[in-house]
């Protein structure tokens, strides 16, 4: 593990020994360098945090992973959409599994993001100097429940359309521009063709870009602001 | 420190680049405040990226075995002429459905999410918010006159509004948050209520309400949005 063409890639040279070693195996990557060289030992315990953060994130993992899968089998027309979920239960190798890790990864992400919320909220965490990554995080949990929302029409089977439509009808009740936003947002005055394909951009590309820029921003403020409360 | 010479120059010409440019953070008088003795510090290297692995490993087995047992649901082809009854929204926006059942909707829809959002995003701004004392701590006998009135204000509001999903656990919390206040005996659990803010309060009223109307939507509504049990 001296090797040039190993070093080339990793600055570390393997095994690692000293502790200095250890901080170049952090401070040497990109994935890993977003985190200290040393932390705190009571915050990296289970029973400080409950590691919620970190599960969501790992979730969100989850979700692009079997999300770029589905886009494989997936086509945003009707009724293609709905044609595409039964090909991936009785068609597809393990579709059904797929679609199944997408659906229940997001429902936990929900939950999961809810409950980080609900944990920096009771451990005071919100605090100065952390008050801007509270306000991220709140914008996080909403694009949390948007992208589910918007995923929630793409099988567009019964439950997807009336559930998407309970949720649009009451959009037209902001005042004076609700009925405009409604109609951009379904793309029409009813849910169709052009909802799905707004739905399917929205969920599979605008959505994710501001989730993924703000998750890094979210990261990035920790330790800029002195690390996990 | 103190007879080191440091000369600092804040240079403002952008086309001279300094040799060494040094930071100092601004003193924000809350980061000193609460600055404990130095704790014990752990390489993240293996400490904190092993407990990454396995949390990252578990989150993948638990979602996987989910998703092994229980399908996702699939029903016909959506079919605008057919309105299933009830036409229920996604479960984490059953709470607002539900709320929809008995406020207007400018009031349900609207105008509560977008106080609930706005709430959440200005807690870290309000020094009430910081200090985070125990709701008796400072004037009682004040504190227990205009939390009593505004609290059953809301209360009486649900009730006139027939919500009693809103009501009764707003009562069962109010009975909670005003125990310390006249009980002064010194257990543990009065104890831990004593220490609780108000913004605890407004924030366990907050999540308890919502947990009650997201569960009512779920497993409690049937057809027209009648009640029924889940057993039915």
């Amino acid at each position: 593990m001296q090797s040039k063409p190993w070093r080339s890639v990793f600055r570390t040279a393997l095994p690692i020994k000293t502790n200095l070693d250890r901080s170049l195996v952090m401070f040497n990557s990109l994935a890993l360098h977003i985190q200290p060289v040393k932390v705190r030992e009571r915050a990296i315990r289970f029973s400080y945090t409950f590691y919620l953060g970190m599960i969501s994130f790992f979730l969100f993992m989850v979700l692009v992973v079997t999300g770029i899968l589905l886009m494989l089998y997936y086509q945003p027309a009707i009724p293609n959409a709905y044609e595409n979920m039964k090909d991936l239960q009785y068609v597809v190798s393990s579709g059904i599994f797929l679609r199944n890790l997408h659906r229940w990864a997001a429902h936990l992400m929900v939950i999961s993001v809810f409950l980080h919320m609900l944990r920096v909220f009771f451990a005071g965490a919100y605090r100065p100097p952390r008050e801007f990554n509270w306000v991220i995080g709140v914008l996080l949990l909403l694009l949390t429940l948007l992208l589910s929302y918007t995923g929630y029409l793409l099988p567009y089977d019964q439950l997807a359309y009336w559930a998407v439509t309970v949720g649009s009808n009451i959009v037209k009740y902001v005042p004076i521009i609700g009925k405009n936003i409604r109609f951009v947002l379904l793309g029409g005055n009813t849910i169709g063709e052009y909802t799905l394909v707004r739905f399917y951009v929205l969920h599979c590309v605008v959505l994710p870009l501001f989730i993924t820029s703000l998750i890094a921003l979210h990261f990035w403020r920790i330790r800029k602001d002195g690390g996990l409360y | 420190m103190a007879n080191d010479k440091i000369i600092v120059e804040e240079n403002t010409r952008p086309d001279q680049v300094p040799k060494r440019i040094a930071i100092f953070p601004e003193r924000i008088s809350a980061r000193f405040e609460t600055e404990k003795p130095p704790e014990k510090l752990v390489m993240s290297f293996p400490h904190l990226i092993i407990r990454e692995v396995i949390c990252l490993q578990l989150v993948v087995i638990v979602v996987a075995l989910i998703a092994l047992f229980f399908n996702a649901p699939l029903e016909e082809l959506a079919n605008p002429q057919h309105t299933p009854n009830p036409a229920k929204a996604p479960w984490y926006f059953l709470g607002l459905q539900e709320l929809l059942h008995a406020f207007p909707p400018l009031v349900a829809g609207v105008l509560i999410p977008f106080l609930v959002v706005v709430a959440l995003v200005v807690i870290p701004y309000f020094k009430i918010n910081i200090k985070r004392e125990g709701l008796w701590l400072n004037a009682p006998n004040q504190t227990f006159i205009v939390f009593t009135i505004s609290v059953w204000a809301v209360i009486i509001l649900t009730l006139f509004m027939d919500t009693f999903s809103v009501a009764i656990p707003s009562i069962l919390l109010y009975g909670l948050a005003v125990m310390p206040y006249f009980n002064k005996k010194e257990n543990r659990f009065l104890l831990w209520l004593g220490r609780r803010s108000l913004s605890e309060w407004i924030m366990i009223w907050f999540v308890t309400v919502a947990t009650v109307l997201t569960l009512i939507g779920t497993f409690f509504r049937g057809q027209s949005w009648s009640w029924v049990w889940p057993w039915q």
